[in-house]
């Protein structure tokens, strides 16, 4: 390397990405002349684990690859194994999943958006996004029981119904929302001082695009009309009115309003589920899985999510293949941000919306068979832990 | 007995001890009202003294391998020194506006300039690439935005009859009424406003340490007491400039009752004006910033000049 070069490194430590991968960024001045990503730094191993459970664990180790996607995945996952064995999922189930799975949508959006704005020292917008995107949070824990890792799919269906007098409650939260993002969306894309920041930067042709294999937002941002819910319709996407935003440019300016806008329509999808779900079972109850090879095709946020199960007729897969989105879109950088500057750099790296967890899977804890904790033994851990925490802070 | 009493004068009131709290406490309704813009609670008022006691009593401060240490910890010092001396020199001024001596505006001018150099200084010092990063925006930022600060300023001294001496700019508002209400003197607070969101390192203006792209820039070596020191230096600023900008345009402040409730009115405006421009705008790039300056800013200086030059 020359001496006028040098790196700056985008990983551990920089506040852009505080995850364990690393982004070298090789610079001249202000100017990126190249870009690696290294990735790997905390393999966790997450195909093998499933393939050791059976797979109602493989669920849930597969729902634990990203908190954010955590409706993502097991739809992927399910959608694989059912496909294996071709049960006939009730109609009320692929419901609740579609609901499930664009409230994801719309919160890991907004929490993109949130992230954006701080990337770029709008923390007013980051503090504002994260706050609006509470409603989503509380809609999901009425729905699923938690605020993330919902625990809601399973093969054949779900585990929880949505209950009716859930449903007013949840459109009103809905609505709440909407209104929130309708003011949001005209303080971000009508912004002139965002135009000059983010429009013409870092773009991704529509050629680069396809040579690339990018996903989701970002293929969508260029012009690539690609959506998995449309393509490979899972989930009741059939049979509900909704379009695939796409816009031209292929600049951050342009995945920003692709994000925005696909915000509204899952908005719309999950009021048309909810107003044509019928009452009837939500599970299928399947008993055993025969042998053979599946596949489920799904878009998660950031993307199409694959996964491959093959099954030889035990109760565990044989082989788990799972593709996540992120993975896909980081060869783009080479694309978009060389021959930019430090400044766009950053934004223009997170306008793909890095999701860490996409590119490494869940950790084994090795105790030695040895059971470390009880299950009393961890509320009183806990309680003890916020006895302390409210003497500290003088709360009665 | 006078070096004694200047003495004091920089080292109690109103130098160090004073505008450094009051620096420190200016901070707190920054991060207060930036707090409440975001939806949050924002931290009790005497956080900034307990961050800068942390830094400065139970931090190690730390010295790059390498780098002049005298260079290094030096430049905190003087960021510090000349920003208390434009406060002591501004409140003995606004206290008895007849002393001063001629040019006591450009010294202050100068007195301004001398944070941010010693900023630049001290990034090129640490021997860190992100550091020069930063010391080559903040050098950039300067170069763009002195240029319509001084002419904001020379409208001021026109208007003045050509003082150069900071008591017959006060002098001559509390006779003939605030700059501030001429046209050209409106235009002009407008221009220096903007600059002073660059000097204090406010967004839009941030970039030279800019967290997400070059990690903090020249402070990214900096720690426990130096750092300590630049934080302390920062808060004077942010203490003094609105103090510097009453001065030039709303006639100083009066040692009245009502002449202080003014003046205190008045840098509260002009601080929560501040403070509501940062929190309602994404950061620009430096190039951007350096068109923004030397274009529409420059022609809106230009043009009160102008105005000034007719007597408006």
């Amino acid at each position: 390397m020359s001496d006028k070069k040098s790196i700056i490194p985008i990983g551990p430590y920089h506040p852009l990405q505080e995850e364990p991968e690393f982004w070298k960024l090789i610079v001249e001045g202000e100017k990126v002349v190249d870009v690696d990503v290294r990735i790997g730094y905390n393999h966790r191993g997450i195909e093998k684990i499933s393939e050791s459970k059976s797979f109602d664990q493989s669920l849930f180790i597969v729902e634990r690859i990203c908190g954010i996607c955590s409706s993502s995945h097991p739809i992927a996952c399910v959608e694989a194994i059912e496909d294996i064995c071709g049960i006939e999922v009730p109609e009320r189930a692929l419901y609740i999943r579609t609901i499930t799975q664009e409230l994801e949508r719309i919160h890991s959006h907004m929490l993109w958006l949130g992230l954006a704005g701080h990337f770029i020292g709008y923390n007013t917008v980051f503090m504002w996004g994260w706050k609006y995107r509470e409603p989503i949070c509380d809609i999901m824990e009425t729905i699923t029981g938690n605020r993330q890792n919902y625990a809601m799919h399973k093969v054949g269906g779900v585990r929880r119904d949505i209950e009716k007098e859930h449903v007013a409650y949840i459109l009103s939260r809905l609505d709440e929302f909407l209104k929130q993002l309708d003011m949001l969306k005209g303080a971000i894309l009508d912004d002139p001082v965002l135009h000059a920041r983010l429009k013409g930067v870092g773009i991704l042709t529509k050629e680069a695009a396809i040579e690339y294999s990018a996903l989701g937002p970002v293929a969508r941002a260029s012009g690539v009309d690609i959506d998995a819910r449309r393509d490979h319709p899972y989930g009741v996407y059939r049979k509900v009115k909704w379009n695939v935003i796409t816009q031209k440019e292929g600049d951050v300016f342009a995945k920003t309003v692709v994000r925005v806008l696909e915000m509204f329509e899952s908005a719309s999808i999950v009021r048309q589920c909810l107003d044509q779900m019928a009452e009837g079972p939500i599970d299928a109850k399947p008993k055993d899985i025969p042998p053979g090879e599946g596949i489920g095709v799904i878009e998660a946020p950031r993307g199409e999510c694959f996964h491959y199960v093959k099954c030889d007729g035990s109760n565990s897969p044989v082989r788990h293949k799972i593709r996540a989105p992120t993975y896909m879109n980081f060869p783009t950088f080479r694309e978009t941000v060389v021959g930019e500057t430090v400044s766009d750099a950053t934004i223009i790296m997170a306008a793909i919306d890095p999701c860490y967890c996409c590119t490494e899977r869940a950790i084994v804890v090795d105790t030695n068979d040895k059971e470390l904790f009880k299950a009393e033994d961890l509320i009183r851990l806990s309680q003890e832990k916020t006895r302390r925490i409210r003497e500290k802070m003088g709360v009665k | 007995m006078t070096a004694l009493l200047y003495i004091f004068a920089f080292l109690i009131f109103p130098g160090l001890l004073f505008s450094g709290s009051m620096g420190l406490l200016v901070g707190w309704i920054d991060r207060k009202v930036t707090a409440r813009l975001q939806w949050r609670v924002g931290p009790p008022w005497y956080q900034n003294f307990l961050d800068l006691i942390k830094l400065a009593l139970y931090k190690e401060t730390l010295i790059p391998s390498g780098v002049s240490g005298a260079m290094f910890l030096g430049m905190p010092v003087l960021a510090l020194t000349s920003a208390t001396l434009v406060s002591t020199i501004l409140f003995l001024i606004n206290g008895s506006p007849r002393t001063g001596f001629i040019g006591d505006v450009i010294v202050v001018v100068y007195l301004l300039l001398i944070p941010a150099v010693a900023l630049i200084l001290g990034g090129f010092a640490s021997a860190n690439s992100l550091a020069s990063l930063g010391s080559s925006r903040e050098m950039k930022l300067m170069l763009s935005y002195e240029l319509p600060f001084i002419l904001a300023l020379i409208v001021v001294i026109m208007k003045c009859g050509c003082a150069i001496r900071l008591g017959d700019i006060i002098m001559y508002q509390r006779s003939h009424g605030d700059i501030f209400m001429n046209p050209s003197g409106g235009i002009s607070f407008f221009v220096m406003l903007i600059c002073i969101q660059a000097k204090l390192g406010f967004v839009p203006f941030d970039m030279p340490e800019a967290e997400t792209e070059i990690m903090a820039g020249a402070y990214i070596e900096y720690s426990g007491k130096a750092l300590a020191i630049f934080k302390l230096a920062r808060a004077v600023l942010l203490f003094v400039i609105p103090v510097f900008l009453i001065t030039l345009y709303f006639g100083g402040i009066k040692l009245s009752l009502d002449g202080l409730v003014k003046a205190m009115i008045e840098y509260l405006l002009i601080l929560i004006l501040m403070i509501v421009v940062k929190n309602t705008n994404p950061r620009v790039r430096i190039d951007q910033a350096m068109k923004f300056f030397w274009g529409v800013v420059t022609v809106l200086a230009l043009l009160s000049l102008a105005l000034a030059y007719l007597g408006r």
